[in-house]
């Protein structure tokens, strides 16, 4: 594909970024809209520059708290994966209850957490950001390792080989998009369970703390700067993500 | 009757399971107290209060006297949440889904506003919740309206995407089929590309349901609406060492909401979408 | 006036340059069973498609009925028919047949009245209530042609409709199809790998070479009209089959010629 065309390709998404921001910064502008009330993007920028070390060091802590959780959840979604995917019969008969428990707002039990674990410490949201993270990575490794063709694995029984063999070979590579998927939605809940965690008590250097304060003094610009980091975080967070993805399906897939 | 002997093993699997959970609960206390044990958390009566002393709370008078039997309180605020979620919902559903539909049928939408869409998903938009339901406050904007907004955002996107990859992936020969009798562009839109979309959709919808409660609760929480659950979770929060079962009596409460909506659109799904049955290994 | 009138047809795909059909010359008479045989890439469903106006020529002209192409589809002038059966999960069996009557704005008694007919037509009757993963794959495929000729099109075009079936279904659908074909009196124009069927089934049998596309030679098919399972054991009919085969043969043999 010629740069010429991929440029043209991505000309209506510039054009409809340029044209939100134009628009929000004049709608401000024009209708003179108190500061206080509504920030321009200008002045939410400058903030940020303004504040920058403050704000990349409260996203970081809790960056760590998400990554922890991340972490957590996921290693115990694919063990729990594991298991039930070898011993089919319980793994079908509770996968209901687990889509059910997922429906479960698991982010109102923050100030539970808090009380176990005390809420300056980062343990109590990193329990949180970990109970999100589960879910998705379990469903999807479960239902990714159940999905396996049923002629693959006769084939493979054909060669004799053994249940693990067939793990290895056959339903573990099958498992590996969907686990992936359910990875990158884990790097997204986990963010969230760790800021808005902290919503309910947290630590002063963290930075949903920081937002929910900023919030709360009506300081919009602070609070959305605030924002602005931990979308940058999280985005990261998920790229990785998706790079080590990239890198582990390099190659021909075993299923589609 | 096959139907009857299904639900009743259903109903029966349920129990088993949430005796299994209680019995857990119980045993785990009962263990690491007698034990002593301090990791990962104490265990007593505030951190994990007995199950029967969670239920009893619920018949019982939270506000010393006054007012209805807690369980009563609960589930009005879990109508006035409900509401707010649903009402979003919809909105983010109907949007999401015209949204879909446009950018399926112009290129252009499509790679205007698809790249946002996407990256939108990786926003932690709960986070947001807060800041937007004060804000619109200073607005003047009904509290409630503004937590149905955040419902109406976490919905709005998944559908949108989800819409537009299930309008994509029509099979190319039904296409050339619909053509073949010189269907229009719109007719093949909603014969064919809808219908076989569906799927895709109402994935999109199961998640949302459940986003959607989750965002009414945390908009609720910061700006204290006090009819809500999200109100409730901070009150008894502020209250937890001295009466530990109300919050999660609340807690409880707030989850059977979350699990109702997310049944409703499993519901919904099986009687709208009709599919071959799945055959997997 | 003929059904399908081909002249000089040509269309060459730009995506890896491949010609696909070179100087194509067809004509197609009312009544007729005209089947496009030949091997891999000899371009004969693509041609099915052009006349269908599912893909445009590069250069020539196809007339349907006396009009170009895209008219005849606008107006309805042929049914379509694929080796995928391709109906809506969704759909019932009655509704899958009813498609093109939707489209097409019948009124819900009128397509009620011609569904039932066609399920009787192609012996599915009782069955519309069915959901298609319910029907084998030969059922399925009765349903897809009891589809196309739900608005009584006057051209018939199948693609390999029976190539993902068995040998038996396939034989058995064989004799169905040429019922039904003198039931609905259109003009068909069948693609197939096989040679068997094509002579049990056809008026005339084109057969194609490849690389580039074009006609090799058309075989008069001069079985009687009323074929049975006995005529698949009569001398002429061997002979014919013999014949189309060395065409075929002989197709092959060009192209090895024209690639040294």
């Amino acid at each position: 594909m010629t740069a010429r065309r991929q440029a043209l390709d991505w000309a209506p998404a510039a054009v409809v970024l340029v044209l939100t921001l134009v628009i929000w910064q004049e709608t401000i502008a024009v209708f003179d809209i108190k500061r206080f009330l509504a920030p321009q993007p200008t002045a939410i920028a400058s903030t940020f520059w303004d504040h920058r070390s403050e704000l990349l060091h409260a996203g970081w802590y809790t960056f760590q708290e998400a990554l922890g959780g991340f972490a957590i959840g996921c290693s115990l979604g694919i063990l729990a994966a594991l298991v039930l995917a070898r011993w089919r019969g319980v793994g079908r008969a509770l996968m209901p209850y687990a889509i059910a428990a997922s429906a479960v707002p698991i982010i109102a039990f923050a100030p539970i957490t808090n009380a176990w674990f005390g809420p300056f410490g980062k343990t109590s949201k990193m329990a949180i950001a970990a109970v999100l993270c589960f879910f998705p990575v379990f469903v999807n490794t479960l239902r990714g390792l159940t999905s396996v063709r049923p002629a693959s694995i006769e084939l493979m029984r054909s060669y004799a080989a053994g249940e693990i063999d067939i793990f290895r070979r056959v339903r573990i590579p099958t498992a590996l998009p969907l686990l992936f998927t359910g990875l990158k939605i884990a790097t997204v809940l986990s963010m969230i369970g760790a800021i808005v965690g902290e919503y309910f008590g947290g630590s002063p250097n963290a930075l949903g703390v920081l937002i929910n304060s900023r919030n709360a003094t009506f300081d919009f610009e602070d609070a959305w700067a605030g924002i602005g980091v931990a979308c940058a975080y999280g985005i990261a967070f998920y790229l990785a993500i998706a790079a080590l993805e990239r890198i582990a399906l390099r190659g021909p897939s075993t299923e589609d | 009757m096959f139907a009857v002997r299904r639900i009743a093993i259903s109903v029966g699997t349920t129990v088993a399971v949430l005796a299994v959970l209680i019995g857990a609960w119980e045993l785990y206390r009962w263990i690491w107290i007698s034990a002593g044990w301090t990791w990962p958390f104490l265990v007593d009566d505030t951190s994990m209060p007995h199950i029967h002393t969670i239920v009893r709370a619920l018949f019982e008078h939270p506000t010393s006297g006054f007012g209805d039997i807690l369980i009563v309180q609960l589930l009005h605020a879990a109508l006035f949440t409900a509401k707010e979620a649903a009402v979003g919902f919809a909105l983010g559903a109907v949007f999401g889904f015209t949204l879909g539909v446009v950018m399926s049928q112009w290129r252009v939408f499509q790679r205007g506003f698809l790249p946002f869409v996407v990256a939108s998903q990786t926003v932690p938009i709960l986070a947001v919740a807060p800041i937007v339901v004060v804000y619109l406050g200073t607005l003047h904007v009904a509290a409630w309206f503004s937590v149905a907004v955040i419902a109406a955002y976490l919905t709005f996107f998944p559908v949108a995407i989800n819409t537009l990859r299930g309008l994509l992936s029509t099979d190319r020969r039904a296409v050339e089929l619909m053509r073949s009798f010189a269907a229009s562009r719109w007719r093949i839109l909603w014969t064919l590309r809808v219908p076989a979309a569906l799927p895709y959709i109402f994935s999109a919808l199961k998640i949302s349901a459940t986003a959607c409660v989750v965002g009414a609760i945390i908009g609720e929480a910061p700006s204290s609406i006090q009819d809500g659950l999200g109100g409730y979770i901070v009150n008894f929060n502020q209250y937890y060492t001295l009466n530990p079962q109300n919050l999660w009596a609340t807690n409880v409460i707030a989850a059977l909401l979350g699990i109702s909506f997310f049944l409703v659109i499993v519901i919904a799904e099986k009687l709208v979408v009709r599919r071959a049955p799945e055959h997997v290994a | 006036m003929s059904v399908v009138e081909i002249h000089k047809l040509t269309k060459r795909f730009e995506r890896g340059d491949v010609l696909a059909l070179q100087d194509i010359e067809l004509a197609i008479e009312p009544g007729e069973f005209v089947s496009l045989i030949g091997p891999s890439g000899c371009g004969k469903s693509t041609l099915l498609r052009i006349i269908g106006d599912l893909i445009q020529p590069t250069s020539g002209t196809v007339t349907v009925n006396g009009k170009p192409a895209p008219r005849a589809r606008a107006d309805h002038d042929y049914g379509m028919v694929f080796q995928d059966s391709v109906l809506f999960e969704w759909r019932t069996v009655a509704k899958n047949v009813a498609l093109p009557l939707e489209v097409l704005g019948w009124d819900r008694s009128r397509r009620k009245t011609r569904v039932d007919e066609l399920l009787e037509l192609v012996e599915l009757g009782g069955f519309g209530d069915h959901n298609p993963w319910q029907l084998s794959g030969g059922m399925q495929m009765r349903v897809a042609i009891a589809r196309a000729l739900s608005f009584d099109p006057a051209l018939l075009l199948m693609d390999e409709p029976f190539g993902a079936l068995d040998e038996m279904t396939r034989e058995r659908l064989n004799m169905e199809l040429l019922r039904i074909w003198a039931a609905s009196k259109s003009t068909v124009v069948f693609v197939t790998h096989s040679i068997a069927e094509a002579v049990f089934l056809s008026t005339r049998v084109v057969v194609m070479s490849a690389r580039p596309g074009r006609v090799a030679d058309v075989v008069e098919i001069d079985l009687p009209a009323s074929r049975g399972a006995l005529t698949r054991e009569e001398t002429r009919y061997f002979e014919l089959v013999t014949q189309v085969r060395e065409a075929l043969h002989l197709g092959a043999e060009l192209d090895e010629a024209v690639a040294q």
